[in-house]
């Protein structure tokens, strides 16, 4: 597979190293009344959808950027390439 | 008494009366002799194909091993007569007809190990069981070590795998020298110092095993419906009263879901989402030599397990490619990695071709180990999780799955597996790699 | 005196040279252009091998790499090859090839009274027999089965050649240099484009050299010799023969396999192959078609081969496979072949065609029977005769049969597109969704005249030129004429009685399809499955479609109803080693190196793997008997003066940023927000589940500069895992990362004389005095005059020790340095084994604790737990089971009997208790021989440890038939007060 990174251009699949699920972003705030149900569905429920997937990957053999990239888990065919620190303000995770 | 010992398969006397004399063809050198001189015309269909009932008390949904062996054994064992098993393709088309068929039990943790262990004493009577050679070879698997840790850590297996009543046997470099000369032993990145065996593992024709149990439970009236794609469940306050399928509403008194690599898809239908990720493992096979392999081979310094089939090919694999996919095929970087695991332990493959590569999709789960459970919905069921390694698990995940849905406790040696596990911090982590289904 | 019998005028060699080779050690003749085959044929040796399962004589089928049947061992041990088929083996001078899958010699194998048996050996017999008695079966039917089972067999010795791999770009890729391929390759390069032409032949053309076709007035050989002929010449072209493209991955990245030296006799230290992965803009497939057979009784004798392979051997290599050629075809194009042979004189003594219908051509001397069919074939080792359905015999020593063409579309199903059927040519096409960026064009996507072929092709390459934005040069594209190419759904002769083949390579014949059918296994995947069929090495190219119309006509659906499976990469089999390339042996992967390894190799070091690098075990001296002299000595002088280790391997990560104390907070257990400027602190990590993860030390050099130290297993995982809380979890906060792990070297000093040893290499006014760099100071200073360091005081042996790190240019001078410097004190080095009898003296956890399945509780790191802060992991730490009254705790262990040894990956059973898992207490994890106490020490997990301390416990280790017992103590063997690194 190739990542069209948004840096770098093209990188072949294998310069990265893949964690899993975009919501890994959204860590749960510890505070909250319930953090323990939430922190349980953070780190171990998937909606491991077939198709359109976000999904951190970070480029290890490069330039050390997470990504949240969407992808499609039936064709592999990649539809968008972020910055996982943008996505992440974006989230509101800078606040 | 142990829990193997009290759980185990019935005896052969029990046997002899639970089978249904005279409801199929008994398979034997006779019979075939018998047909060999009438120019083979008199072979029957090893299974019906029927159309689908209104009701029935058990819809498995998944005809892979799993669900057959389910089937089996729910018909068998435990007197259910009135089930169907629903499968969107053809039967045995889940991962028991692409896996690199290793029987073993080297598992080494509590919820694990005795589950293990009893698929493995129920492979070992299996095919007098079934009336089917499915080609059960206790051909051995040898996990090499290539390090002290690693050493310690199989040493840790060995002892409780002793202790869990398996075999285990530790062999020195000296002895894997003398048994396997054509291992590099002495240009290795990595030097092999030792290995665990476990003589009682080795391999299985798999499609056999999908066969055998088709044709068992179907003889003993369970409706094998291929082609029937289930699309949804009717769940009315909370209860599971049946299934939507391609076929049309079905209804169960249980529905009981086996649909390893498809798991969140299925459940998605009643809403579920499971500590579960979708990945692809590739397996591969050379072109076919004669004998070259003793057993199975595992290299412990790279991703890469070998053993040779019966028909001559070397089946091998190694890590999976490591992303989300519902792709049944894998890329290049994890094929070379491979082939450098097998060229790195036994350099005299190099002139071997390789014929043929697949991939799989499996269930990763978030520990590396499986689910036999009921659900929070009343009437649902769900076995799946089975990472790498749910062929080996072929029978004891249908034995057991089978007494949870005939008495709705869930057998002793599986105990263990269930989903809500990890909220409760009761982790099944062998490998120790965490909350990442890809690492395990 | 030629024995090339077979030898007729014409074709593609070069009869200038001549090149001897030998087959089951006969000497025999060919020319270069030949291959085994057709040199083979050529020597008249029509019989080459034995069949898989009922041993029957086995000739050439095929002319490429779709041959089922003639599979030989080329060379001999170490290069012995299995299973090489000899239609693409380049003939070279010496080859020695041996025939296969025979017991005596392979004229009269004894194996061939299987075929006797067969009644007894229909598709499925073993599994339905073997069973009893249940041990017989791997005792004796099992190693039956597997010895007759297997066709070739490897030499069992290292692969003596080596592989290389490389990578290559490209606009367009085109797969298969056939008419179509060159068609399109010219209009793309014409163009500008950068394209890649590959073709799996020795010589590009496809069945241009094997034809009678003229294209633009000259003949079909001589235009493609042009056209490669100007494709070689230009510079956005690479042009690459015996190049297979064997898969279609994601992206259009396509794996190839180049075969360097295969054609020659010795690769002479070159490469003999090299693995491509093609990185494509776009990629066109012009991989042509695959002739198939009809099925009918004893269609598998030696001289029955395809029509297109027979106009192969007379047209390209001037070899005629027969003296007496009758034709058996359901379609125009084997008609062909009848002209083709007669215009080159050979005898056609009958062309069989199963449609009634008006001959197509006529053929000089040659009986024609239409609407007929062959049932039967005579010939024990070879063809001699025919039997038509009328019951009349024909003498033919060749029988040439053709079923039409099978586009060749596997790479189109790579990422499992689904071929469709199209009944105007009788034959599967490209369907469903193709990989990205992939056309196709010529043969493999239905255009199955000449014609038709050169046009798809450059019309494929003038839509793909227009795709990519490039400008697309006219010129005339080339033409030839439409042959009639007219063919028939005729599958297999009904009539026929015997036994017909379809998988000649696996033995599956019609009777077995049928058979297969009538057990219910019905389904396309079933039938691969139960019978075999296409799984051989030839990956059922010519069988699979005739096949699945057998199964058609049974279940009475149309061949599309039936379906198809799905073919898999590789297109053809891809030896290992080439796959391997060159990370093997020595090279399987990189060494890292500690900065000090010169120094260590010079002073008598053993090195250790761990992970990738390569460390100093242990420093031998002169007179020392075994290791354990070795190691003892190192503790024993560290305790008593001091010690120097390397320990650069441990990872170093550099961090920097206002926020950095809060990061750090973040993601240790235990709180940084204080930690003060020339201080380091102990810092635990989990992960996000809870779990114990790394564990290491963070220095803070400056306000706003922090250097963290993790283990050496998780030093890149770590870093990993701060970049995702720093990028992901918390991107608002001011920190930077940058490892240094291999940027600094580090050596720990370590003893009572380390302050001493140190104070001599430190420049002043650097003040070393407990007092103004206490334990857990740090600092950046010179030494050894100006040279920056960076000073740590901390201890992992538990001696008053220090860690220093000099840029890693300076490790090795810096070791000598400190030996040197140390020479009064009896320095001594250490290696990692004397570093793990240290700490495991000292209770400190590495990684056979820290080994992911273990808490901060079980480890006893409980305190370490701020419960004032969130961190990474905290709160699904606190998960209930996890925090258990009797959870492991990791504790130490002595035996009771000091003189007995105590072992790793022991188990605890409780005295008086039966030693099972039910029983089980928890593990050793690590141990000792603690020279420092005169016994072995140990450390391990066991269920309520802490409070277990002078309990005897059984060390139960039933793999080694082991059993000692074993006192629980604190884990702190070594100075449990800590006085000492204080000190």
């Amino acid at each position: 597979m190739i990542i069209n990174h948004p840096l770098l251009g093209p990188r072949d699949a294998a310069e990265f190293v893949y964690l899993g699920d975009a919501a890994l972003i959204d860590r749960p705030d510890p505070e909250a009344e319930n953090a323990d149900e939430k922190f349980y569905e953070y780190g171990y429920l998937r909606d491991n959808p077939a198709g359109e997937h976000q999904e951190l990957w970070y480029h290890e053999q490069g330039d050390r950027s997470w990504l949240v990239v969407t992808r499609d888990t039936l064709t592999h065919e990649i539809t968008s390439v972020k910055l996982a620190r943008d996505e992440a303000k974006k989230r509101g995770r800078d606040k | 008494m142990t829990i193997l010992e009290k759980y185990s398969y019935p005896n052969p006397e029990t046997l002899k009366k639970q089978h249904l004399k005279g409801a199929i063809m008994r398979y034997s050198a006779f019979e075939i002799l018998k047909q060999g001189l009438s120019g083979n015309k008199g072979w029957k269909p090893v299974w019906r194909e029927p159309e689908p009932k209104a009701e029935y008390d058990v819809i498995i949904v998944g005809g892979g091993g799993h669900g057959l062996s389910t089937a089996y054994y729910l018909s068998k064992v435990f007197g259910m007569r009135n089930i169907a098993v629903l499968e969107k393709g053809w039967l045995g088309s889940g991962n028991i007809g692409r896996n690199t068929t290793i029987i073993r039990s080297n598992y080494m943790m509590p919820g694990n190990q005795p589950f293990y262990e009893f698929s493995l004493k129920l492979w070992e009577g299996l095919e007098q069981d079934f009336n089917y050679n499915a080609m059960v070879s206790q051909r051995s698997i040898l996990n090499l070590f290539h390090s002290d840790p690693q050493r310690d850590a199989f040493v840790r297996r060995a002892n409780a795998m002793i202790l869990s009543g398996a075999d285990a046997e530790l062999a020195d470099e000296a002895q894997l020298r003398r048994e396997l000369p054509f291992l590099d032993f002495d240009n290795a990145r990595f030097p092999i110092k030792g290995g665990l065996y476990q003589r009682r593992g080795g391999t299985v024709r798999h499609d056999a095993v999908a066969w055998g149990y088709a044709r068992g439970a179907d003889s003993r009236g369970v409706d094998i419906i291929q082609n029937c794609e289930v699309t949804g469940f009717d769940i009315e306050n909370g209860v599971c009263t049946g299934v939507q399928s391609s076929k049309g509403r079905i209804r169960a008194k249980k529905v009981a879901v086996c649909v390893a690599g498809s798991s969140s898809r299925v459940m998605s239908l009643a809403g579920m989402r499971l500590p579960i990720e979708s990945h692809v493992l590739q397996a591969f096979v050379t072109e076919g030599l004669k004998p070259t392999l003793p057993g199975v081979i595992t290299f412990g310094a790279g991703h890469f397990y070998v053993s040779q089939s019966d028909k001559g090919g070397l089946v091998f694999g190694g890590d999976i490619d490591g992303y989300n996919t519902y792709a049944q095929r894998g890329n290049l970087p994890v094929v070379e990695d491979v082939a450098e695991g097998g060229m790195a332990i036994m350099p005299m493959i190099g002139r071997a071709r390789l014929l043929r590569s697949w991939g799989g999709v499996m269930d990763m789960s978030m520990d590396g180990s499986p689910f036999i459970d009921k659900t929070h919905i009343d009437g649902l069921y769900f076995n799946g999780g089975w990472c790498y390694g749910g062929f080996k698990a072929t029978p004891a995940s249908g034995y057991c799955y089978a007494h949870l849905l005939a008495n709705d406790t869930p057998h002793p040696v599986a105990k263990e597996m269930r989903l809500d596990r990890f909220k409760r911090g009761h982790i099944i982590d062998e490998k120790g790699q965490g909350n990442q289904p890809n690492l395990h | 005196m030629s024995q090339q019998t077979h030898r007729i005028s014409g074709g593609l060699i070069d009869r200038s040279s001549t090149l001897g080779f030998t087959f089951n050690g006969k000497p025999m003749q060919g020319h270069p252009g030949d291959t085994l085959a057709s040199a083979l044929l050529a020597n008249g040796q029509r019989l080459v091998g034995r069949g898989f399962k009922y041993h029957r004589p086995r000739g050439i089928f095929t002319a490429g790499s779709e041959e089922p049947n003639a599979l030989i061992e080329l060379r001999s041990a170490p290069h012995q090859e299995p299973n090489t088929r000899a239609t693409v083996t380049e003939l070279f001078d010496g080859l020695t090839a041996t025939s296969q899958n025979h017991r005596g010699p392979l004229e009269f194998d004894f194996m061939a009274v299987t075929d006797l048996l067969y009644p007894f050996l229909s598709i499925g017999f073993y599994y339905k027999t073997f069973m009893w008695p249940k041990a017989f079966w791997e005792k004796i039917y099992e190693p039956i089965i597997r010895s007759s089972a297997g066709l070739g067999s490897l030499s069992m010795q290292e692969d003596p050649d080596t592989y290389d791999k490389g990578f290559l770009h490209c606009d367009l890729l085109v797969i298969g240099a056939g008419p179509a391929g060159l068609a399109a390759a010219l209009t793309a390069a014409r163009s500008g484009a950068q394209v890649i032409l590959a073709d799996e032949d020795h010589r590009a053309g496809g069945r241009l050299n094997a034809e009678t076709y003229d294209i633009d007035g000259i003949s079909g050989t001589e235009w493609a010799a042009q056209t490669l002929a100007e494709l070689s010449a230009m510079d956005n072209v690479r042009l690459m023969v015996r190049t297979t493209v064997y898969g279609a991955y994601d992206h259009g990245v396509y794996g190839a396999l180049e075969r360097c030296t295969d054609h020659l006799a010795s690769s002479d230290g070159k490469p003999r192959q090299v693995l491509w992965r093609i990185y494509s803009k776009r990629a066109l497939l012009t991989a042509g078609a695959t002739e198939r057979p009809i099925a009918f009784g004893n269609n598998d004798r030696p001289g029955i081969m395809l029509a297109g392979a027979v106009r192969t051997y007379v047209n390209r290599y001037g070899v005629t496979p027969g003296k007496q050629v009758a034709i058996f075809t359901n379609n125009d194009d084997g008609w062909r072949t009848a002209t083709d042979l007669a215009a080159k004189g050979v005898y056609i003594s009958a062309v069989i065609d199963a449609r009634d219908i008006e001959p197509p051509a006529t053929v000089a001397g040659a009986a024609v029977y239409m609407g007929s069919s062959v049932v039967d074939t005579a010939g024990r080792r070879g063809l001699h005769s025919i039997t038509l359905a009328s019951g009349e015999r024909i003498e033919s020593d060749c029988l040439a049969i053709s079923g039409g063409w099978s586009p060749n579309v596997h790479l189109t199903c790579h990422q499992r597109g689904k071929p469709q059927w199209r009944d105007d040519i009788n034959a599967f096409v490209p369907g469903g969704t193709l990989p990205a960026g992939m056309q196709v064009a010529g043969a493999a996507n239905g255009a199955l005249s000449l014609g038709a072929a050169l046009r798809d092709g450059a019309d494929c390459a003038a839509r793909t030129l227009a795709d990519l934005g490039i400008k697309s040069k006219a010129s005339k594209a080339p033409t030839a004429s439409d042959e009639a190419h007219r063919s028939s759904a005729y599958w297999h002769v009904p009539e026929s009685r015997p036994r017909a083949w379809l998988d000649m390579q696996n033995d599956v014949t019609v009777k077995d399809i049928k058979q297969s059918y009538k057990e219910g296994f019905r389904s396309v995947e079933h039938l691969k499955r139960y019978t075999t069929l296409g799984m051989a090495t030839d990956q059922g190219k010519t069988s699979n479609i005739p096949a699945l119309a057998i199964m058609a006509e049974c279940t009475g659906k149309t061949i599309p109803e039936t379906g198809t499976t799905i073919f898999r990469p590789p297109y053809t089999p891809i030896p290992m080693g080439a796959l391997a390339g060159r990370a093997r042996s020595k090279d399987f992967r990189p060494y890292r190196l500690t900065p000090s390894h010169k120094w260590a190799e010079n002073n008598g070091a053993t090195f250790v793997e761990t992970g990738n690098w390569l460390r100093a075990q242990w420093f031998a001296r002169p007179g020392e008997k075994g290791w354990r002299d070795s190691v003892d000595r190192e503790v024993e002088m560290t305790h008593a003066s001091v010690g120097i280790c390397d320990v650069t391997t441990l990872g170093k990560i550099d961090i920097q940023g206002k926020d950095t104390a809060e990061f750090l907070n973040h993601v240790y257990t235990n709180a940084f927000l204080k930690l003060p400027v020339g201080k380091v602190r102990y810092g635990l990590m989990l992960r996000e589940d809870g779990i114990a993860y790394d564990d290491g030390t963070t220095a803070r050099l400056g306000e706003n500069h922090f250097v963290m130290t993790t283990t050496t297993a998780n030093a890149v995982l770590v870093f990993r895992r701060l970049e995702f809380a720093r990028q992901c979890l918390w991107p608002g906060l001011d920190v930077h990362l940058i490892s240094t792990t291999d940027g600094w070297a580090q050596f720990a000093v370590a003893g009572p004389n380390s302050r001493n040893l140190l104070s001599k290499i430190v420049d002043a006014p650097f003040d070393l005095s407990n007092e103004a760099f206490p334990f857990m100071a740090c600092s950046e200073l010179t030494i050894c005059g100006g040279t920056p360091a960076r000073l740590f005081r901390i201890s992992f042996s538990g001696e008053m020790a220090y860690e220093i790190a000099v840029p890693a240019r300076f490790g090795n001078a810096m070791m000598g340095a400190l030996m040197e410097a140390g020479k009064e004190y009896d320095a001594v080095p250490y290696g990692t084994e004397a570093l793990g009898v240290m700490r495991i003296e000292k209770g400190h956890a590495a990684g056979n604790e820290l080994n992911g399945q273990t808490t901060a509780l079980n480890l006893g790191l409980g305190g370490f737990v701020s419960k004032k802060k969130d961190c990474i992991g905290k709160t699904l730490s606190l998960r209930p089971e996890l925090n258990r009254d009797d959870a492991i705790r990791l504790v130490g262990f002595k035996p009771v009997d000091h003189s007995q040894t105590l072992l790793a990956g022991s188990h605890f059973i409780t005295k008086g208790e039966t030693a099972n898992m039910a029983n089980d207490q928890g593990w050793m994890t690590s141990v000792a021989y603690s020279p420092t106490f005169g016994h072995s020490i140990g450390l391990g997990f066991i269920k309520r440890g802490h409070e277990r301390k002078g309990e005897i416990i059984r060390v139960v280790n039933p793999a080694r038939n082991i059993e000692v017992e074993a006192e629980i103590v604190s884990p702190h063997f070594y100075d449990p007060e800590g006085g000492l690194q204080r000190g």
